[in-house]
């Protein structure tokens, strides 16, 4: 599994305003992720939740829901509804994890 | 792009169940004989699969009423409540069945479905929270994408999991709207009330109950898991179906609030639908009359129960939580679901099938439900054909093995 690193100096940013490093919350929505891997692909930052792994949409709500206890934040449905890539994800995280 | 190319999974699925013979989706009931039989593919076929948990759509009673009904009012209303008017006997069954839970207010809809829909969007508005749980019917997650408030999830039956949630809201300004389920439709499991009622009270939280599987068999009086669980005064919104226990259609809610009757003029799904017609009215208003005069219905419901779930329990299958009216049966997965289904309607009887993405957690289920004029025998003779149908598909295969292995 590839953990983004691009974009680093923004993370260290992140991490002081927030308390969770980007690496470490890529590093868990991986881990959610990683039974619905196909194949040999590995699960990057750009990864489409929906389409490139083989999550349903309830499967991905559910996940949600560890995500939200995990960091103990909420991820409101229609701001899920919006979320598309492994990154997207993980920046909604951090940006409530930052306003916590 | 196709219009139905997004399907195209779903259209696979779809193919799948279809090869395997009968289309659990498009069962034909050549003809109903009563509650609990009727004629598929040209031979009696027990129901188990109805939601008539108390039998009475064949109450003579109740459809004398509904007879008379149509003689005295006609077919229908041909319009809704806000354009056209309300009927005499809509107005009696709103009061009746807001004094059946001791509330001021009561609003009948077309649909359990709308009822749930509209009342749900239209209570939780912009800046406010609604929290519903992971496991809520369709009609709960429609009315999410209505509304403009924010919607969060919360585990199902987990009251520390809502209150995490409300926590998390600290001090924002809005509604918290808590919705619950009195019993979940696909296992028959009930949710903890008085421990979700306590964390929406710590909170300040509106709650609305669906009580649209527990109406008639739960509660000394059949007013459903609010009454059994001592908190009819503490849930705000009490929403329920006619559909089911009292075997005709419509849905209601019932409130104490001092402002409820506004919602006569938001909700749309209650302004833009016609009404009830007045053979449905009539015959809900009787099958009210019957549950509250006939506790030994409930009984028997629950004694139903008891055989079809201690008798399926005991041959080894993987059954729902507790006790139901709705008793699920889990099965390792979709084909063989459908295979079993399929076996079962061979052998003359009719349950549901659910199957991903229908059901919780991804998985497949036989959704039986439980009528209270079934017979014991009956279900007894249900538990056979299914225990047989098990070992010829192997589900009951570990159990087997535990007693062989218990005989050395």
């Amino acid at each position: 599994m590839i953990v983004e690193t691009d974009g680093m100096t923004e993370t260290l940013e992140r991490t002081r305003v927030s308390g969770q490093s980007r690496a470490e919350v890529i590093r868990e929505i991986c881990r959610h992720l990683a039974p619905f891997q196909t194949g040999e692909r590995p699960i990057t930052g750009d990864t489409v939740i929906a389409k490139d792994l083989t999550i349903d949409s309830l499967a991905i709500m559910d996940m949600v829901m560890e995500l939200e206890d995990h960091f103990d934040i909420s991820i409101p449905m229609n701001v899920v509804a919006e979320i598309h890539t492994v990154d997207q994800l993980a920046d909604t995280i951090q940006k409530l994890c930052a306003r916590r | 792009m196709g219009l139905f190319d997004r399907y195209e999974g779903l259209l696979e699925a779809y193919r799948d169940v279809r090869t395997t013979g009968y289309d659990p989706f498009q069962i034909r009931m050549e003809r109903v004989l009563s509650p609990t039989e009727a004629i598929i593919n040209g031979r009696k076929t027990l129901l188990v699969g109805t939601n008539n948990y108390f039998g009475l759509t064949f109450d003579p009673s109740c459809m004398e009423a509904a007879i008379e009904a149509i003689r005295a009012e006609g077919t229908g209303t041909t319009g809704s409540r806000i354009a056209n008017g309300s009927y005499t006997e809509h107005v009696a069954l709103e009061q009746e069945i807001a004094e059946f839970y001791g509330k001021k207010h009561c609003m009948v809809f077309t649909t359990g479905y709308q009822a749930n829909l509209g009342l749900i969007s239209t209570l939780a508005g912009e800046g406010d929270q609604l929290l519903i749980d992971a496991d809520s019917h369709a009609s709960i997650y429609d009315a999410c994408k209505m509304t403009q408030a924010e919607v969060v999830r919360f585990k199902h039956n987990d009251p520390s999991s809502l209150e995490a949630r409300l926590r998390r809201l600290g001090d924002r300004p809005g509604n918290r709207v808590v919705v619950l389920e009195g019993i979940y439709s696909m296992l028959g499991d009930s949710a903890p009330l008085r421990e979700f009622i306590d964390v929406c009270k710590k909170y300040g939280a509106y709650v609305i109950v669906d009580e649209a599987h527990s109406l008639g068999a739960l509660g000394d009086n059949g007013r459903g898991l609010c009454e059994s669980a001592g908190v009819l005064d503490d849930c705000h919104f009490i929403v329920g179906t006619f559909s089911k226990t009292l075997g005709a259609i419509g849905g209601y809610c019932v409130s104490n609030d001092p402002d409820f009757d506004i919602l006569r003029v938001t909700v749309r799904s209650y302004m833009f639908t016609a009404s009830l017609p007045p053979s449905i009215v009539a015959s809900v208003r009787q099958a009210l009359k019957v549950v509250k005069a006939k506790p030994e219905l409930r009984t028997q419901l629950w004694s139903n129960v008891a055989t079809l779930y201690e008798g399926l329990a005991a041959k080894g299958f993987k059954l729902g939580p507790e006790h139901g009216p709705v008793v699920g049966v889990h099965l390792p997965d979709r084909m063989i679901a459908i295979g079993f289904w399929r076996a079962m309607l061979d052998a003359g009887i009719y349950v549901n099938v659910a199957v991903p993405p229908a059901t919780p957690n991804g998985v497949s289920l036989l959704r039986c439900s439980v009528c209270a004029v079934h017979t014991k025998e009956q279900l007894e003779h249900m538990v056979e054909v299914m225990t047989g149908i098990a070992r010829q598909f192997g589900v009951l295969e570990d159990r087997t093995l535990r007693v062989v292995g218990g005989a050395h």
